[in-house]
């Protein structure tokens, strides 16, 4: 998963990365030689006085030193560049495939998990590389090595390791047999604690109204000692790592000493190479101790690898046709010809043969109840999603044989949600046309009401707006977005119901203002409020997924049995 | 990177890394002192863990020197072998110097040989033994250290996280409507997180990395003072370059930081805005944005990881120069006989496990940093002001659902009053509903009903007892509300529709939700009523839980019921039928109405028009139609003006 991830990454830098290895090489012999120039320093240096071989070997060891230095700089620079490099690729290519994404890819992903890919999953890849280029590369040719000299200081001594690194790994595996799954429960338990403060903070009006403190503080409770106690496992189970291992390490000096001991006295091994041993077997134990402490950060960054891999190897449910045809006209018109839509897998279809045309230069207007399918329509338009059956056609042309880009600059779109970016009201307004004019932002504000309260705002046109709009008000975020589609003053309007948090003044205005200025164009609003609709010229009445009726306000009050019942329980009379 | 303290260690480092790390605050000092108050109730066991912690490092620290002892056991032992046997020391010594080999002479001079004896087994192992023995022992110790810091560190944390959710409840609503909810759970989870981390690893590791660096120092100048002289005077170098590196590095990371949490919200954007991105054609700005700021990233994040990344092979380098030293001048003073060769082993290990320390408590400190801005910002929020106390009641109310308000005033921003003068007579069961354009103090009447706020001046009663007579419990006992802003929590769509009233029998629950005309959609759920929701649950629609929460309010049968736009994401069919129910819910009770539309508070006793805080209209339906003012124009509004040519 991660190799078949990264592999595309990594072969573009395979000059670099072997650098690193190199590099990474050089340091480990370095350090593993140290100790053996050590031993002679001590065999024909010391043992037999000679001053002049200390002197000697100990500005060699100066160099060495020296040079591993260097080389580990030089391989930590590389590292970073490759890992942090491979970080900002992956970001890169994620962000691009979630671009193509339909709102169906959209949905199956949810966009709060597209985020966390996006940036927390590269993060642990970025990391785990780091990790691997600089310790994961040492950890093997260290241990090699370090056997490698070890044999040369004394292999008779070597049986003590097959001892030791077993009983290392044996222990390590143990602890993270039984710290993994609990590190794993300890997760979960913090989010659920966080879940619970969550709520607690957004719901606080709601606690309080219903006199649940107390109850919520024991759930907190519960949730907070239910957590305390299985971090206190952990980290106590945590605490018997380091002091095993260096018990393990110290006892394996030990033997080294006792059985040399019995070598050198014996006379098959010098006190040189006995002290240069216990360092080699130092070495070794280490390497092995590294070696498995970073094995655990596999496991993470194989789910982030996962992750990331099932966003970029999903197939946009929507694409560009191979090759695309130019509508012959822009006038903005809309044709539905036998629609339906259903989800894959699903029982029942979301529409269901759906039939009409929406006329260029007229107002058109969708009614209907909760979950009647209003907003999976309206979507079929810009192509957010393909009917499973059926044509929809836009200016004239099947939208699935025209560019997405083509089709888009046609359409003004005000979504359900009135979603801002961050930046100013300008900035925000200019989404839709980068080049429009002051004079061409006040008007578009005028005619959404919403000239007033930018006046107001500090910086007017300048004034700062938050991400998604969360510093204004929900009926001034819907009044902006309306006057970003009308900037960019297209063929097309789609209002999605955006007119529910304007009371119903400011609804009045607005909607007199908007039939002026979208007259020449075609408009489609979709609306639960009869009030907002009932002057359009072509009002469609959608109930569970099919047309119940199409007309105007009076006729379908005449004759459509279900309109008139909406119409009742809204206005109170059926005229 | 470190792995010993905690389940920290590797996997954290990892876990932090999308939040940046709080910036150093000013008040470190007065925030080091709180947090070292708040351990007091550990004393014992912080004590016990010292205690333990010294005699751990003093048995480990002793192990090299013991094996060093081993080692000049073994020396001796082969130098003495290779002297001819049955000569005195002094013979041997003799021999050796008419042999001009003078420097070896002088090495032997000062040891305890005995020439042709061998090595001493037994003493070698004794000493070993002894070694061993040390080694195990300072293993064990530790290890009772680590247990028992981990508990101080975890039951202090357990503590100070029951003290946030204390005060949670006794925070004013003015505190959360004020303070974005993001900042507060930040505080309340991360920075608690962060604090955690922080005296888990911390604590635990800052003590043994002290107190074996002064233990190791000791060692060195009991065996050499010279030697000890050399490896000290690397100390300050080492330092010196690691601030150097950790300064420059601390740059770099803050502007990671900064830029992954510019990456962050630019993502977060592009996603959440997608369709719009998509129709106005603005992919392509969108894109190259991004790879803008993925290249400043980018380029922070290397610097940082390289820069901090040689903190290591700078620390190696000291570490090995040391080495260097202490064998070049170490052997040379064992030639010359002035040390003997097991204390310049010894020495080399200690020299090893020097540095080690010194590059920890640096880390340590910069982990404690972080953790004092996250322990300022807990503070902050502990210290935050709370409501007002409560009188003890020494009112009953009968419950009949009767309020009154006289006179009220009411601001949030002293230079604003919100509600003012406000006078208004509910008699039980009365249903009263208030209109009125944005801003014109609708919620506020809410919040002041139930008491999320106190009022400036007047009074409210509740059944003709003064609300400041009353715990806030006590008022709120008698109201049941449904607000525009629906609130589901995590469990079942039985335990949500269950909230009201702990112990609802099922019967109760169903007939509470088929009121509320959402038990047939229930039942298409996964599992019906044990489905599991969340607050953020994509699968019910906005109308879909407003039902359940009417059902909420619904099952919890109050006396006062307040619907703050209740029914705003309700096809308007179903909400009739809603309100049909609520009629019947409505019926001997008092129920305060909001609505934008006006369709749904035609019926209402009495219909309060507020504009400015005010109460500028009050009547019924018909009464205030026929006056012709505020309410006729708002309701002209809402079904005539759709006309353009109007």
């Amino acid at each position: 998963m991660l190799v078949r991830l990264l592999r595309p990454y990594l072969r573009p830098r395979a000059g670099p990365i072997s650098l690193v290895v190199t590099l990474l090489l050089a340091q480990t012999l370095g350090n593993l030689y140290l100790p053996n120039l050590n031993a002679d320093l001590i065999n024909r240096g010391v043992v037999v006085g000679n001053l002049h071989y200390i002197w000697v070997t100990g500005a060699w060891m100066l160099l060495i030193t020296l040079a591993i230095s260097v080389v580990a700089m030089t391989g930590v620079y590389w590292a970073s560049r490759i890992s942090m490099g491979v970080g900002a690729d992956l970001r890169a290519s994620v962000f691009r495939a979630v671009q193509e994404f339909s709102l169906r890819d959209m949905n199956e992903f949810g966009t709060p998990s597209l985020i966390t890919r996006n940036t927390n999953d590269v993060q642990q890849i970025q990391i785990f590389l780091q990790v691997a280029l600089t310790m994961m590369v040492i950890a093997p040719i260290m241990m090699i090595g370090g056997m490698v000299f070890a044999i040369r200081e004394g292999a008779r001594l070597l049986p003590l390791l097959a001892v030791a690194v077993p009983l290392m790994i044996g222990f390590l595996g143990l602890m993270m047999m039984r710290v993994v799954p609990r590190f794993r429960t300890m997760q979960v338990k913090i989010d659920r604690l966080t879940q619970v403060l969550r709520e607690q903070i957004t719901g606080v009006r709601v606690i309080r109204a219903f006199v649940r403190v107390p109850h919520e503080a024991h759930r907190f409770d519960q949730a907070n000692a239910d957590l305390t106690a299985t971090t206190l496992s952990v980290n106590r189970l945590f605490a018997l790592m380091m002091p095993v291992m260096m018990a393990i390490l110290n006892l394996s000096s030990v033997a080294v000493l006792w059985f040399g001991g019995r070598y050198a006295a014996a006379g098959s091994m010098s006190i040189g190479n006995l002290t240069a041993f216990l360092s080699y077997i130092l070495q070794i134990l280490i390497s092995v101790m590294m070696a498995t402490m970073l094995a655990i950060l596999v496991p993470r960054a194989m789910a982030s690898a996962e992750r990331i891999e099932q966003v970029l190897r999903t197939q946009p449910t929507v694409i560009d046709p191979p090759a695309p045809r130019r509508p012959g006209r822009r006038d903005g018109s809309v044709e539905l010809e036998d629609v339906s839509f259903a989800y894959p897998g699903s029982e029942r279809a979301v529409l269901a043969g759906l039939s009409f045309r929406l006329e260029p230069g007229r107002t058109s207007a969708v009614i209907g109840g909760t979950g009647s399918g209003k907003s999976t329509l309206l979507s079929l338009i810009p192509r957010f999603l393909d009917a499973s059956q059926g044509v929809v056609r836009v200016n004239g042309l099947d939208v699935r044989e025209q560019a997405r880009e083509e089709l888009w600059s046609s359409i003004g779109l005000v979504p359900q949600a009135a979603y801002l970016f961050r930046g100013t009201v300008a900035s925000n307004l200019r989404v839709a046309d980068p080049e429009a004019s002051e004079e061409e932002l006040w008007r578009a504000l005028e005619v959404a009401q919403a000239s007033d309260f930018v006046r107001s705002m500090p910086g007017g046109l300048d004034a700062p707006i938050d991400q998604g709009g969360t510093n204004v008000s929900g009926g001034q975020r819907q009044r902006l977005a309306i006057a970003r589609a009308l900037v960019k003053r297209p063929v097309l309007y789609l209002f999605d119901d955006c007119f529910s948090a304007l009371d119903a003044e400011t609804d009045a205005r607005l909607r007199r203002a908007l039939a002026e200025a979208t007259a020449p164009s075609t408009v489609l609003i979709i609306s639960q409020r009869v009030s907002t609709i009932m002057h359009a010229e072509q009002i469609v009445v959608l109930d569970e997924g099919s047309v119940v009726g199409v007309g105007t306000h009076d006729e379908l009050v005449a004759s459509c049995a279900p309109y008139r019942e909406i119409v009742v329980s809204q206005l109170g009379r059926a005229a | 990177m470190s792995f010993g303290a905690g389940p920290g260690g590797a996997w954290r480092a990892g876990m932090g890394a999308s939040a940046a790390p709080p910036a150093p605050g000013v008040n470190l000092r007065a925030t080091l002192g709180r947090l070292i108050e708040r351990l007091r109730a550990e004393r014992v066991a912080m004590l016990s863990a010292l205690i333990l912690g010294v005699a751990a490092v003093a048995a480990n620290v002793s192990g090299p020197w013991i094996l060093g002892r081993a080692t000049n056991v073994l020396f001796n032992g082969i130098v003495s072998a290779r002297l001819p046997s049955g000569l005195s020391k002094a013979q041997a010594l003799a021999q050796l110097r008419a042999h001009g080999q003078d420097q070896i002479a002088r090495m032997i001079s000062t040891m305890s040989l005995t020439p042709g004896v061998g090595v001493n087994l037994t003493r070698l192992g004794l000493i070993l033994g002894v070694a061993a023995l040390a080694y195990v022992v300072g293993s064990a110790l530790t290890y009772g250290q680590g247990y028992l810091m981990a508990g101080v560190a975890q039951r202090s944390m357990y503590r100070l996280r029951r003290d946030v959710e204390d005060k949670l409840a006794r925070l004013p609503l003015r505190y959360f409507d004020s303070h974005p909810h993001g900042d507060v759970l930040s505080r309340v989870t991360n920075d608690i997180d962060n604090l955690t981390t922080t005296l888990q690893q911390g604590l635990s590791q800052l003590l043994t990395s002290v107190l074996t660096l002064i233990g190791v120092l000791g060692m060195m100048v009991w065996i050499s003072p010279l030697l000890a002289v050399i490896a000290v005077i690397t100390i300050p170098i080492a330092i010196l370059l690691s601030l150097l590196v950790a300064r420059r590095s601390q740059v770099h990371f803050t502007t990671q930081w900064r830029e992954t949490g510019e990456l962050n919200s630019m993502v977060e954007e592009s996603h959440t805005g997608h369709a719009l991105l998509q129709v106005f054609g603005r992919r392509a700005a969108a894109s190259h944005e991004f790879d803008g700021v993925n290249e400043r990233l980018y380029h922070a994040s290397f610097r940082a990881q390289f820069l901090s990344g040689i903190i290591q092979p700078t620390m190696q380098f000291v570490s090995n120069l040391n080495y260097v030293a202490i064998a070049v001048i170490g052997g040379y003073r064992v030639a010359s006989g002035l040390l003997s060769l097991g204390d310049v082993t010894a020495f080399i290990q200690y020299t090893r496990q020097f540095t080690m320390p010194i590059t920890q408590i640096a880390g340590q400190m910069n982990m404690l940093q972080s953790g004092l801005a996250s322990a300022e910002r807990v503070f902050e929020f502990l210290d935050a002001s709370e409501e007002s106390l409560e009188r003890e009641s020494a009112f009953g109310v009968p419950g009949r659902g009767a309020v009154s308000l006289e006179h009220v005033d009411f601001r949030y921003d002293p230079a604003v009053a919100l509600i003012q003068d406000f006078t208004l007579d509910v008699a039980p069961g009365q249903t009263v509903a208030i209109v009125g354009p944005t801003g014109a103090g609708k919620t506020t009447m809410v919040n002041l009903l139930v008491r999320f706020y106190e009022i400036d001046a007047g009074h409210i009663l509740l059944d003709g007892v003064d609300y400041r007579d009353l715990t806030r419990d006590e008022v709120r006992q008698h109201f049941a509300m449904v607000l525009q802003d629906t609130w589901l929590f995590s469990g079942t769509v039985r335990e949500n529709i269950g909230y009201g009233r702990p112990g609802a029998s099922e019967d109760e629950i169903v007939a509470a939700a088929s009121a509320a005309h959402v038990d047939a959609f229930v039942r298409t759920m996964p599992h019906g009523y044990d489905t599991v929701l969340g607050d953020d649950t994509a699968t019910v629609s906005a109308g879909q839980r407003q039902l359940l929460t009417i059902a909420r309010a619904f099952l919890a049968d109050p006396d006062i019921l307040i619907l703050d736009e209740a029914t705003s994401s309700v096809d308007t069919r179903t909400e009739v039928l809603i309100q049909r129910a609520m009629g019947d819910l409505r019926r001997g009770r008092t129920s305060f109405v909001i609505a934008h539309r006006l369709s749904t508070i035609r019926d209402a006793d009495v219909i309060l028009v507020m504009e400015h805080g005010r109460v500028v209209e009050q009547g019924d339906h018909e009464a205030l139609l026929a006056a012709g003012g505020a309410y006729q124009r708002l309701y002209a509004s809402q079904f005539a003006a759709a006309d353009p040519a109007a």
